[in-house]
C-alpha cells in the first residue's frame, strides 16, 4: 500500500513550512491526549528519531527532549536523525498505534531500521505502550479542522489494515 | 578460604571426539608429564560418543591415580533421553570417584554426597554457591562467562568451597538438541556417523565476511578463540581461587600445563607465557574478555585493548 | 489446558487479558527478567495495574525473574520478588537456585515455577527443583519431544509448561554464552540476547547486512524475509560454504500437536514473544485460543494466518520433532 501518488506529487512540492505546522498540530494534539508518551523512553528521551516515508520525499524527524517535530527534505537530513524507520507512510501511522507489529513488518522487509537501534527499539515499545487512536485523538482537535481530521485518520487505518492483512494471510 | 599456597591445575574433560587410543594417550602423557592435580575425565557432550572412550576408562584412571593424580568423573551436559539419565544415576550409584555435576539431574542425584560443580552449571552469586555447597559440593568450576568482579565476590562469599577458574580453552558457549555439527555435513543427529571425530579440535565456524568466529563439536559450540588467562593468575590466587582448569585442545597440553604451572610459581613472566603460548596453540586467536567483562572474545592486553573481530 | 501469554507493556497485557489468556506473564523494567530490552517491561505501579486488571476478567498473572543474580547485586532481584510477592503475582518463574532457595524460605506460601531458562530437561533435574524449592510446575526447556514429555510427565510431581508459538531458542536456554561471546551482554546476566546497543544494520547494494558487535550474522538477498539478528540464527561459512549453522530464521509453532501435548500431559501451553507489539499478542492469543477449542481440521487453517508475523515468515516443530535433531 503506497501513499497515491497524486498526494504524494503536491506534498513534495508544497512549503515545507506550511507541512511542518500541520504536523506540528497533530504531533501536539497526541502528547496532548497522552503525555506520558515517551516515559519510556528513558535515556533514549534526548536521542533524534526519523520517521521516513519510503512514498514521500519527506523526512519527520522527532525529537522527545523537546518535544517537538521537525519536518526536511529526505535529501536535507543527513545527521539531523541518531535512529530512522523507513516504511510506506499507512505503515509507519499504523505502527504509531500500535495496530502493526514492528517485528513482523521488519521480517516481511516492509520496514527497514537504521542508526541507533536500542533508541529506536525503546520509541518502538514506548508508541506500542501508549494506546494512541489517531482517529480518536484528531478528531478531538479544536477547530472546523476537526471532523477532516477525524474521517483521514479513519482512512488511513482502513487503507492501512487492509493492505497489512492481506499480505498476512 | 583464603588460601596461601598457589593453586592447583585441573585437567578439564575432553569436550571433543578423539577416538579411543587418542584419548588414552593424551591422558598417559598427563599423568606421565603435567603438573596438574585433578584430571576430569569422561564424555561430557554428547552420550552417543561414549563408546569411544569406555574400553579406556579403567586403564586411563589406573595411569593417572599411579601417578598421584586425583581422578574427577564428568557427567553429562545436557540429559534428555532414558538411556542417558539412566547412565547418571547408575554413576552416582557406583562411582568410587568424586563426580562432576554438569546438568541439574546430576545435582539432585548428588544431594549429600561429596561432589564436584562443572562449569556448564549456572552458579552466578554466592547464595547459588552455597546453596550447593550445603548440599554437598566440595569445588566449583564457576562459568567462562562470569566476570572477575562477579568471581572476587562469590569467592568471597562462599568460603567453605574450593573454586576453580577456567583458564585455558576454547570456551563451552552453547549446547543444543540438535547437532550442528552432523548438520553441516548433511546428516542428522540420529545418523551422525560421528562426522564429529574428523574434527579432533572442533569445525571453524566464519561469518559470511570470512572473520573466525566459533566452532562446532557435536552439540556443542565453543569460541574460536582461546580463552588464555595468564596475566590474570596472581588476581585469581590472591582473591583465593583454588584451582585453575585447563580444557584440552588438540595440542600440547604437557606443555601447556607447564607453562601455567610457571607462571602460578612466578617463573615465568605472563607477558612472555602468551607469546610461547601462540606458539603451542597456534590455531585460534586468545582471549579474555568474559573475564574483564567485555566481549568474550576480545582480548584486554594489560597495558592496552584490542578486539578480535577480524582475524 | 491452560495459554500463557506474553506481555512486554501494560497495553499488550490488557490485549492478552481481552483476547482471552489464562494467565499473562511480564517482568519488571529491568535486569531482573530475560527481556531487558529498552522500554519494554513493567514499573511496580503498572504492574499493580495490571494485576487487578487481569483479575477482574479472571486471568493470572506470572511474573518472570529469571536471570541470574548478580553476585554482590542480590538485592535487586531479592527486591524485585519480594515485590511481586506483595503484589500478588500468582506465580514467580524463576531459574537461580539462590533466587528460588530464598524464594522458597521466604515466601512459602508463594507459588514457584521454575523457568525455562533453567534447564531442567529430565525427570531427576525437574524433582530435584520440585525437592529443594517446592516448585509448582516446569517450563520444559526447548530441547524435547512429545514422546519424551511423554515419558518424564508421569514420573515428576509437578505440572508442566510447554512453549508451543513464537520464538525458538535453538540452543538449550539458560545455558547459552553466544550473545555474550560477541557483545559482553548475554540472557543469563543481562536480561538480553543479542542486544540491539550491539546490532546494526546497513544496506550494503542490494543486500540488507546485519552485524552484531563485530560480526557480520546475515546477508538477506532483496526480497528475502528477514529474521531478528541472533547468533543461533545467522548465516554463517562452514568449510566455504554460505548456510544456516544452527537454525534458519524461523519460529517455533506446534499449536497443530496439541492434542498429543496434552496427552503427554502437558497443562499448560506458552506462548512467546514479551518484545513483541501489542498487535501480535492480540492476534496470536485470540488466534490460538481459536484453534484450543477449534477441530483438528479446522487448526491448520487458522494457524496458516499467523504465519506471517514469524520469524522469516515459517515456522517449525524444533525440537518437539525428533527429526529437527
Amino acid at each position: 500500500m503506497e501513499f497515491p501518488r497524486a498526494l504524494a506529487i503536491p506534498l513534495a512540492y508544497m512549503p515545507l513550512a506550511a507541512i511542518e505546522r500541520a504536523a506540528g498540530l497533530l504531533f501536539q494534539r497526541v502528547l496532548k491526549e497522552h503525555p506520558d508518551l515517551f516515559e519510556r523512553l528513558g535515556e533514549y528521551k534526548s536521542k533524534r528519531f526519523a520517521f521516513l516515508p519510503s512514498d514521500l520525499p519527506l523526512a519527520f524527524i522527532v525529537e522527545p527532549a523537546g518535544p517537538s517535530i521537525r519536518v526536511t527534505r529526505k535529501q536535507a537530513m543527513q545527521d539531523l536523525a541518531d535512529a530512522s524507520v523507513e516504511g510506506p507512510l499507512f505503515l509507519l501511522l499504523a505502527l504509531l498505534e500500535g495496530r502493526c507489529d514492528a517485528d513482523a513488518l521488519f521480517f516481511s522487509r516492509d520496514l527497514s531500521v537504521t542508526g541507533d537501534m536500542e533508541a529506536m527499539l525503546a520509541m518502538r515499545n514506548a508508541l506500542d505502550g501508549a494506546d494512541i487512536d489517531l482517529p480518536r485523538d484528531l478528531s478531538r482537535l479544536a477547530g472546523p479542522l476537526a471532523p477532516l481530521f477525524g474521517e483521514m485518520g479513519r482512512d488511513i487505518r482502513r487503507r492501512a489494515l487492509n493492505g497489512e492483512t492481506s499480505r498476512w494471510n | 578460604m583464603h588460601r596461601t599456597t598457589s593453586p592447583s591445575l585441573t585437567m578439564g574433560p575432553v569436550y571433543y571426539l578423539w577416538d579411543g587410543p587418542k584419548w588414552r594417550d593424551f591422558h598417559f602423557r598427563i599423568a606421565d608429564e603435567a603438573p596438574v592435580e585433578r584430571v576430569v575425565i569422561g564424555e561430557t557432550v554428547c552420550s552417543k560418543r561414549q563408546h569411544f572412550i569406555e574400553p579406556h576408562i579403567a586403564e586411563v584412571i589406573e595411569r593417572l591415580e599411579a601417578a598421584g593424580k586425583t581422578v574427577v568423573l564428568s557427567t553429562l551436559s545436557l540429559v534428555t533421553l532414558e538411556r542417558e539419565s539412566r547412565q547418571i544415576r547408575d554413576l552416582v550409584a557406583d562411582s568410587e570417584h568424586m563426580i562432576e555435576a554438569n546438568d541439574l539431574s546430576a545435582l539432585g542425584l548428588l544431594n549429600g554426597k561429596p561432589h564436584s560443580i562443572g562449569p556448564l552449571v549456572n552458579v552466578y552469586n554466592a547464595p547459588t554457591a552455597r546453596l550447593l555447597a550445603g548440599r554437598g559440593a566440595t569445588s566449583i568450576c564457576l562459568p567462562p562467562e562470569l566476570p572477575f568482579t562477579s568471581v572476587e565476590k562469590i569467592v568471597a562469599g562462599a568460603p567453605a568451597i574450593a573454586f576453580e577458574v577456567f583458564a585455558f580453552g576454547r570456551m563451552p558457549l552453547a549446547i543444543s538438541a540438535r547437532c550442528a555439527h552432523a548438520r553441516s555435513k548433511g546428516k542428522i543427529k540420529d545418523n551422525c556417523q560421528f562426522v564429529c571425530g574428523e574434527d579432533p579440535d572442533g569445525l571453524p565456524v566464519k561469518t559470511l565476511d570470512r572473520q573466525s568466529f566459533l566452532a562446532l563439536n557435536g552439540v556443542q559450540t565453543v569460541s574460536h578463540t582461546c580463552q588464555a588467562l595468564l596475566g590474570e593468575l596472581a588476581g585469581l590466587a590472591a582473591c583465593g581461587i583454588s584451582a585453575i582448569r585447563l580444557s584440552p585442545q588438540d595440542c600440547d597440553m604437557v606443555a601447556v600445563a607447564k607453562l601455567y604451572r610457571a607462571v602460578l610459581d612466578n617463573s615465568l613472566d605472563a607477558d612472555e607465557a602468551i607469546m610461547l603460548l601462540r606458539e603451542i596453540y597456534p590455531t585460534a586467536a586468545l582471549s579474555n574478555g568474559f573475564h574483564h567483562a567485555r566481549e568474550g572474545a576480545a582480548w584486554v592486553a594489560r597495558a592496552r585493548d584490542t578486539a578480535h573481530g577480524r582475524v | 489446558m491452560e495459554l500463557i501469554c506474553p506481555a512486554g507493556t501494560p497495553a499488550a497485557f490488557r490485549e492478552a487479558v481481552d483476547a482471552g489468556a489464562d494467565a499473562v506473564y511480564c517482568g519488571f523494567r529491568d535486569e531482573t527478567n530475560a527481556r531487558s530490552f529498552p522500554g519494554l517491561n513493567f514499573s511496580r505501579q503498572e504492574l499493580r495495574e495490571a494485576i487487578a486488571y487481569a483479575r477482574r476478567h479472571g486471568t493470572q498473572t506470572f511474573v518472570a525473574l529469571n536471570t541470574f543474580m548478580r553476585a554482590g547485586d542480590e538485592e535487586i532481584w531479592y527486591r524485585a520478588a519480594a515485590d511481586a510477592v506483595a503484589l500478588e503475582a500468582d506465580a514467580l518463574i524463576l531459574a537461580d537456585f539462590g533466587l528460588m532457595a530464598h524464594v522458597a524460605e521466604r515466601y512459602p506460601e508463594q507459588r514457584l515455577h521454575v523457568s525455562v531458562q533453567a534447564s531442567a530437561s529430565n525427570v531427576d533435574a525437574i524433582n530435584f527443583l520440585v525437592d529443594a524449592f517446592h516448585a509448582k510446575r516446569i517450563v520444559l526447556p526447548r530441547t524435547l519431544t512429545i514422546a519424551d514429555i511423554a515419558r518424564i510427565a508421569p514420573q515428576i510431581r509437578c505440572e508442566i509448561e510447554a512453549f508451543v508459538f513464537g520464538g525458538l531458542c535453538v540452543m538449550a536456554e539458560g545455558r547459552c554464552s553466544l550473545s555474550s561471546y560477541a557483545t559482553g551482554k548475554s540472557p543469563n546476566m543481562n536480561g538480553v540476547c543479542s542486544p540491539a546497543s550491539h546490532v546494526r544494520y546497513r544496506q550494503e547494494g542490494t543486500e540488507l547486512v546485519s552485524e552484531l558487535g563485530d560480526y557480520t550474522i546475515n546477508r538477506f538477498p532483496a526480497g528475502e524475509a528477514a529474521g531478528y539478528p541472533t547468533l543461533c540464527k545467522g548465516r554463517f561459512d562452514i568449510a566455504d560454504s554460505p548456510a544456516y549453522a544452527f537454525e534458519d530464521p524461523v519460529s517455533l509453532d506446534v499449536m497443530g500437536e496439541i492434542d498429543a501435548l496434552s496427552a503427554a500431559g502437558v497443562s499448560a501451553l506458552k506462548i512467546e514473544g514479551r518484545q513483541r507489539g501489542k498487535a501480535y499478542v492480540a492476534e496470536v492469543v485470540s488466534t490460538l485460543k481459536k484453534v484450543l477449542s477449534a477441530g483438528p481440521e479446522q487448526r491448520t487453517a487458522l494457524l496458516m494466518h499467523l504465519r506471517g508475523l514469524s520469524e522469516g515468515q515459517k515456522t517449525t516443530s524444533g525440537a518437539y520433532e525428533k527429526r529437527w535433531r
